[in-house]
């Protein structure tokens, strides 16, 4: 009884869901393409990409370098039973490039610059901001909400890169004077394992790619959220966890294609 | 009303979800003059200024401003058909990341490339037409309730607009603030040569300034003329609103599925009011 009721159920979501994602992704193209639009400001696009960048980066290297030291630890404990401590650096970079760069950055920007971005425009909402403008004749899509889109699929990439060299920084400063790896080795055989198109690019697609659905979602979430007080609050918790579990999500999907 | 229509609502009809707000509006405002659009709250008087301002489109009937009808334009002319209209917002909807003049000169910057020294003329000519050239600097914050809306005031109609709306411009101020307002809306009208529709449920002061008169209520227009003529009106409902009486055509009791005594009854006997 109950598994007969939970199919039609199912069902039933999703098809609540997918027109749901049709008119979420027609805001995302119409936001996207309003680059040509004439309220589109390239002056605002790079004042939120400094935003983005000032609110994330200390968060973002103090991050990613504790992940590089704890790479070093653990890699090392790995390695060292089969004597192949020569091979610590290229593990420590392969692990950050290739998964744990992208997906930590595009966490860590859920959280912090994600959450921002929806409260921001759904107060904008519930303050009638939004509305006001629309009534001076200024499109939001173009005004305030594409700015903060191209500024996030912007800003996660170099994020990510900023993540990978710090993370592995904090690898070396682990492995190396620390627990004893030769230096010379390390270097070396990270250089000639990681290959530039097949780990570096698919690392920085892959934060592309997140840096779209996080900040699709955040800016999405607000400009959806109800105008109340309580609406954004509501927004901004679920514009974290929606994005977070996407991206965790998305990583499979795209490690799948991308890595097989 | 024999003088020219600036805009014309003919059977309006709008629904939210299975909910009619409007039921068949229809409305003549003549250009030029200043008038007030009552009626209870949840009435749909808000809805009825964004269908005029086409950022509601009705499901039915026309609505047509200075001769266009609305539902034929495309997106385009529809915002170009806006930058010549005014809004004040029920919460002034200020910027809040701009001070007091970035945001009158919000609308300048975005559709002009205007000189700086002739910007800054126009919006101080502005924020001096409601007494606030002092208050330029200030964040909306740092506004009390009054000069906030007298800067949305400066903002809606630093474009010079040949409309103007104003949702409920009165609510939540202090009477001398109200009189402030008040005193400016009619000396907008007729410095700008604009139309202005005025939404409120403060009689007394929306008919020291308004032209003529439209009560919205159950969706329709029941009543509309001259504040005169609405005063002397014989209609049970447009007595009840403009007089402020608790009980008549709008009952004070929302309807309940059981009669008092009934409800009481049952309360009693299962232990607990419902
Ligand atoms: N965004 C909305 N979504 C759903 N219902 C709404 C929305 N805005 C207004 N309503 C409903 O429409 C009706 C008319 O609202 P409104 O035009 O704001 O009334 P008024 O301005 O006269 O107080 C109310 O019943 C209100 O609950
Ligand atoms: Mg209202």
């Amino acid at each position: 009884m109950a598994m007969l009721e939970f199919i039609p159920q199912l069902g039933r979501r999703a098809l609540q869901t997918v027109p749901g994602l049709g008119v979420a992704s027609r805001f995302l193209l119409s936001s996207l393409l309003s680059v040509f639009n004439r309220h589109f400001s390239f002056q605002q696009l790079f004042r939120q990409i400094y935003g983005f960048g000032v609110r994330s980066l200390i968060l973002m290297v103090v991050a990613a370098f504790f992940t590089g030291m704890v790479l070093g630890f653990q890699g090392y404990y790995a390695l060292v039973r089969f004597g192949a401590t020569s091979a610590l650096g290229t593990l420590i970079a392969l692990s950050l490039l290739r998964e744990l760069g992208p997906v930590l950055t595009a966490l860590l920007f859920a959280g912090r610059a994600g959450s921002a971005l929806t409260a921001e425009i759904s107060s904008m909402k519930a303050t009638e901001q939004l509305s006001a403008m629309e009534m001076m004749a200024v499109n939001p899509l173009a005004w305030v909400v594409a700015p903060r889109l191209w500024a996030g699929i912007i800003s996660v990439p170099i994020l990510c890169a900023i993540f990978d060299l710090v993370g592995i920084f904090g690898g070396y400063l682990i492995s190396v004077p620390v627990l004893g790896v030769d230096g010379g080795t390390f270097w070396a055989q990270m250089q000639s394992n990681v290959t530039f198109s097949g780990d570096i690019l698919t690392g920085l697609f892959k934060a592309l790619c997140f840096g779209v659905v996080v900040t699709w979602i955040a800016a999405w979430k607000g400009y959806t959220a109800r105008p109340t007080a309580e609406g954004v609050g509501n927004a901004t918790t679920l514009s974290v966890v929606t994005a977070s579990l996407t991206v965790l999500g998305l990583d499979f999907i795209l490690t799948a294609l991308l890595f097989s | 009303m024999a003088a020219e229509a600036l805009v014309e609502l003919e059977n309006v009809r709008f629904a939210r979800g299975s909910h009619p707000v409007l039921a068949g509006v229809d409305m003549h405002i003549p250009r030029g003059a200043i008038v007030a659009l009552m009626g209870a709250s949840g009435g749909g008087k808000t809805t009825m200024l964004n269908l005029m301002a086409g950022t509601l489109r009705p499901q039915s009937g026309q609505i047509r401003i200075a001769g266009q009808d609305l539902q034929k334009l495309s997106e385009d002319a529809m915002y170009g058909l806006r930058r010549q209209m005014g809004m004040l917002f029920q919460h002034s909807a200020l910027f809040t990341d701009l001070s007091a003049f970035e945001n009158v000169a919000f609308p300048l910057r975005r559709h002009f490339r205007l000189p700086e020294n002739l910007l800054r003329k126009l919006v101080m000519m502005k924020l001096e037409a409601v007494g606030l050239r002092g208050a330029a600097g200030l964040f909306p914050a740092e506004l009390s309730g009054g000069m906030g809306r007298r800067i949305a005031l400066a903002r809606a109609v630093v474009m010079d607009p040949m409309l103007i709306f104003y949702d409920e411009p009165f609510t939540g101020l202090d009477p001398i603030s109200v009189g402030i307002i008040a005193s400016l809306i009619k000396r907008l009208n007729t410095a700008l040569g604009a139309t202005s529709v005025l939404v409120s449920h403060d009689v007394e002061e929306t008919f020291s300034i308004a032209d003529y008169g439209f009560i919205l209520a159950g969706g329709k227009i029941i009543a509309e003329g001259s504040p005169a003529d609405l005063r002397a009106s014989d209609s049970a409902l447009a007595r009840q609103f403009l007089g402020g009486q608790p009980d008549g055509p709008v009952p004070f009791h929302y309807p309940a599925r059981q009669d008092y005594a009934a409800a009481l009854r049952d309360s009693h006997a299962a232990g607990e009011v419902l």
